[in-house]
């Protein structure tokens, strides 16, 4: 059941960005940062959450749970040292995606060259 | 059936515009990528018997390491834009901005070409999600206690 709600609510979210992509004059950097930050708003209210329990990993594979990760690790440093925490926190769960990429892509970048 | 029929059955099923094919196929695509991402957390959780925010973590590598990996053979590209968004807004988009990024600078060199241009495009993404968490976590401090 996990399986169909991870389909649905990650096809829909690909969904609303390609019809931002089609209708409007936005490049798709702008798309992705518009659903991070929207991704960012929805947790504010516990939103984004009750997302990830419905459809697991169809939440967390969309770009716009990069936004609700880096406000979750905020607020979670927020609770020990107070506002503060907004500075020291902000990258605790999301530094895997960046890290990870930083270092495939510039292996990466080493071994392979560009097709054209 | 007949000739008339058919063509009549053609034209419901075909799509009217072009719009409506990219959206089903950004919807199916993504969709995919939703229950790929899915699966590998069950997958991690149950193999190697970890929690599944750990699983979780897992498998944003694993989909970096495949868009970062497609992108440097060459293949995803061509699937970017065969699929757009479909494959741009799951993480796999962040993954493919940063390698293309860091292919097509490679021969400016090590540190003027590949360090200065990596966060070219995905760099709007990190700032964007910064900006917007600092503001949205005061307001969730101040205003909702938490």
């Amino acid at each position: 059941m996990i399986y169909l709600n991870a389909f649905l609510f990650a096809g829909t979210v690909c969904l609303l960005g390609q019809i931002l992509l089609d209708n409007t004059k936005l490049t798709p950097g702008h798309i992705t940062s518009i659903f991070v930050v929207v991704g960012a708003f929805l947790d504010v209210f516990d939103i984004y959450d009750t997302f990830v329990l419905w459809a697991g990993g169809g939440a967390l594979v969309p770009i716009t749970s990069f936004g609700h990760l880096l406000i979750h690790g905020a607020m979670d440093t927020v609770e020990n040292f107070g506002v503060m925490g907004l500075f020291t926190g902000m990258f605790d769960l999301t530094s895997s995606g960046i890290v990870a990429a930083i270092i495939f892509s510039f292996t990466f970048a080493l071994v392979f060259h560009p097709k054209d | 059936m007949d000739k008339n029929k058919y063509q009549m059955l053609v034209q419901k099923y075909t799509p009217k515009e072009n719009r409506l094919y990219h959206g089903l196929l950004a919807f199916l695509i993504g969709g995919l990528m939703g229950v790929l991402g899915q699966f590998l957390i069950s997958f991690y959780s149950f193999y190697f018997s970890i929690p599944t925010k750990d699983a979780s973590v897992f498998m944003i590598i694993t989909l970096v390491f495949l868009g970062c990996f497609l992108t440097g053979l060459g293949f995803f590209d061509k699937m970017v834009s065969f699929a757009r968004c479909g494959l741009i807004i799951p993480i796999t988009g962040f993954a493919h901005s940063m390698m293309s990024a860091a292919l097509e600078y490679r021969k400016e060199g090590l540190v003027t070409g590949i360090g200065a241009n990596i966060f070219k495009l995905a760099g709007t993404v990190i700032m964007f999600g910064v900006v917007s968490a600092y503001f949205f976590g005061l307001l969730r401090y101040f205003v909702m206690g938490g």
